[in-house]
């Protein structure tokens, strides 16, 4: 497969994905193409090898013209660095920092080697990713220091928020150097709900790993419990049936539009029109009674499970699907025409919190907040799984890259799910919707790579001779992300945070693993 | 002008607030020595802090549904705050991470007396899918007195409701 002039050499891994093993150079050679051509980094792991006779590895997954590519190399034994992608890539600095935190690899000679999800609850020089880690040690307690660029000059001043906010939100802290009250600049500092997500993985079986995988983060359950499936399914080479995946992406849908509700009241909330909080959050309320109704779940927990879904539809849940979904479009088509002449909100909204369509391009931004700057990548669409293959998606993108941008998107997206869902359930095909997977008896590895509301969700995977999991890596988009909100908020005034952060509306639970 | 839209619409919606269910004492773990006294002072008026120790955000997500015209939650009297120090209880959502133990402790003790702690979540009353572990110290009465438990995945609002008004209601198990 070839990616600028050079053939790679990878092998097929799934629809639209590739997995090669090369060396560290060659890595860095793949990284360099794939910018080169437009591409993006999604994400940078490590493993700990040891125990299949092998040293540490480093896994990069890129998003190329020719899908999702997962480059690996193997570190030759009592090796612990890596080259640092951060030059090509600025998005792999936090992974990279994360890396080092958790599994004690390093990349040579980064610039920022600050600790990342290490706050103080285990030793500097212990990583509870290795394997021979000792998960019983107590927390060292050490009061966190964490050196926070600072900004100097006459009348700067900084702001500390968090880790515990003001609002109803997840705990991280952000450093805010202003002058009067402009932002000079903004210093994220996360991994407050770190919960060692990735070592409880280790030694559990598969169907325990797809409800962990699903609360890795909360809100885009469906995308994470897909991609999880995705990934063992993949590795034990085991058939899904078609129904059970036209199921899954209408589970992806509701769970869309129900964020994509729920994030446009909070906008309106935001800049004082609450009015617009209560309509989106009546509408959302009465969209996830009708999940719960008919799936059981408000949230559609555990309704997607390894080798297929756990629940079906029903002929009166198509009906009212179908009939709710044309609803929602239409009052939901109402407010916008309110959002649209409400000349406070457009004013707050337009030209507030820009991340220009070359910033994002430069810095890796993903997702809706990517396609609100010109960044045109919907895995949906530039690489369905099935039944997207089927049922075609209409990309929503905009320019401005500002919050009107960023609420414009998630208006089409939200009007573009709720046309999917009436055809998904419309041309659903019959069928099983559950199917075992395959024993599995030697090594194998799995990715999984579906397009959340938030952006691509990927789950990697390596299941162990013995059908256990051995290595899960999840991961959230908004590790790209973060540190463009950091770069959105310069220049703008302290007061207009709150509605910039939730036009981004960034998961704290998902990087923080 | 999008006055008369925004008038027009809600005279369409009408007021969608469901009636408040009953509080459920059966969720109380732990009872105060002054909890009848408070209660006879200071009614079902409580002003809640939330604090998130780790969660998933699937609890918040159910707790920002409680915000919404359904439940009419300020119309019972309570009430969401931004800080600890106005508020008579904290509901708390886990499994306490440790990165996040020190911040929730300090956001207790900054919470006047008399106050209650409300765990919310199957994580937050166990420890739920995290467990205890290098990164957690599970469920959130490992770290803090807890006076109300309310498991789920994530609770729902009405269960979250039952619960909060459990901590402050005359209602004993």
């Amino acid at each position: 497969m070839k990616i600028g002039d050079h053939d790679w050499h990878l092998e097929p891994l799934g629809k639209h994905i590739w997995r090669g093993r090369m060396e560290a150079g060659q890595l860095l050679a793949l990284a360099r193409s794939v910018k080169g051509e437009g591409g993006q980094l999604s994400a940078l792991w490590g493993s700990d090898d040891h125990h299949l006779g092998a040293g540490f590895a480093i896994h990069l997954a890129f998003m190329t013209s020719a899908g999702l590519v997962w480059g690996s190399c193997a570190l030759a034994e009592n090796v612990a660095v890596y080259p640092d992608f951060e030059p090509i890539f600025p998005q792999a600095g936090r992974m990279q920092r994360a890396t080092f935190d958790l599994l004690g690899i390093r990349a040579e000679s980064a610039v920022d080697e600050r600790k990342w999800l290490r706050h103080g609850a285990w030793a500097a020089d212990t990583f509870p990713l290795r394997k021979g880690f000792d998960d019983t040690q107590p927390a060292t307690k050490e009061v966190d220091e964490y050196p926070f660029v600072r900004v100097e000059g006459d009348g700067v001043h900084e702001i500390p928020v968090g880790p515990i906010h003001a609002g109803t939100i997840e705990p991280g802290h952000f450093r805010f150097s202003i002058i009067g009250e402009r932002v000079l600049r903004l210093e994220q500092r996360l991994g407050y709900t770190h919960k060692g997500i990735e070592k409880r993985f280790e030694g559990m079986n598969i169907a325990t790993g797809a409800k962990l995988a699903g609360r890795v983060s909360g809100d885009s359950h469906s995308a994470y419990a897909w991609a999880y499936s995705m990934a063992v399914e993949s590795a034990s080479a085991s058939e899904v049936p078609v129904r059970a995946l036209w199921l899954r992406a209408l589970f992806l849908e509701i769970e869309r539009v129900a964020n994509h509700l729920g994030d446009l009241g909070y906008l309106g909330n935001d800049v004082a029109l609450s009015f617009g909080f209560m309509q989106f959050w009546r509408l959302k309320e009465e969209w996830l009674r009708l999940a719960a109704k008919h799936f059981g779940h408000r949230y559609l927990f555990d309704c997607i499970v390894p080798g297929g879904v756990a629940v079906d539809i029903s002929g009166s849940g198509t009906a009212e699907l179908t009939a709710e979904a044309g609803r929602i479009e239409l009052e939901a088509r109402e407010l916008k025409a309110i959002y649209d002449d409400q000349a406070t909100l457009q004013e707050r909204f337009a030209n507030t919190g820009v991340c220009s369509p070359a910033l994002a391009s430069r810095l890796g931004l993903t997702g809706l907040a990517g396609r609100a700057s010109g960044q045109a990548r919907d895995a949906r669409i530039q690489f369905p799984q099935a039944p997207y293959d089927q049922c075609k998606v209409n990309m929503a993108t905009h320019s401005h890259g500002d919050v009107l941008a960023r609420a414009e998107v998630r208006f089409a997206e939200l009007f573009e799910s709720l046309r999917l869902i009436r055809e998904l359930v419309k041309a659903m095909p019959e069928g099983k919707i559950f199917v075992p997977l395959n024993r599995v008896e030697k090594v194998c590895e799995g990715l999984g790579w579906v397009e959340g509301w938030r952006g691509e969700v990927l789950v990697a995977v390596r299941i162990g001779a013995d059908g256990k999991l051995d290595r899960v890596h999840p991961h959230d988009p908004s590790w790209q992300n973060w540190p463009l909100l950091e770069v959105g908020m310069l220049g703008n005034i302290v007061p207009d945070f709150p509605l910039i952060n939730k036009s981004f509306n960034l998961s704290y639970s998902g990087p923080d693993l | 002008m999008a006055t008369h839209l925004i008038l027009q619409k809600m005279f369409k919606t009408g007021i969608v607030s469901e009636p408040a269910p009953p509080a459920d004492p059966e969720l109380c773990t732990r009872e105060q020595d002054l909890h009848g006294e408070i209660v006879r002072v200071f009614g079902q008026a409580v002003a809640i802090r939330h604090v998130d120790a780790g969660s998933c955000n699937g609890c918040e997500l159910e707790i920002h549904a409680l915000n919404g015209p359904h439940y009419n939650i300020e119309g019972l009297g309570v009430k969401f705050v931004a800080s600890p120090r106005h508020a008579d209880l904290l509901l708390v959502t886990g499994p306490v991470s440790r990165n996040l133990e020190v911040a929730l402790g300090r956001t207790y003790d900054a919470t006047p007396e008399p106050k209650w702690v409300v765990a919310v979540g199957d994580c937050g009353c166990s420890g739920g899918m995290f467990g205890e572990s290098y990164a957690t110290s599970g469920k959130v009465s490992n770290v803090i007195p807890v006076d109300v438990e309310v498991p789920g995945c994530p609770p729902t609002p009405v269960s979250l409701l039952q619960g909060i008004l459990a901590a402050v209601s005359k209602e004993r198990k």
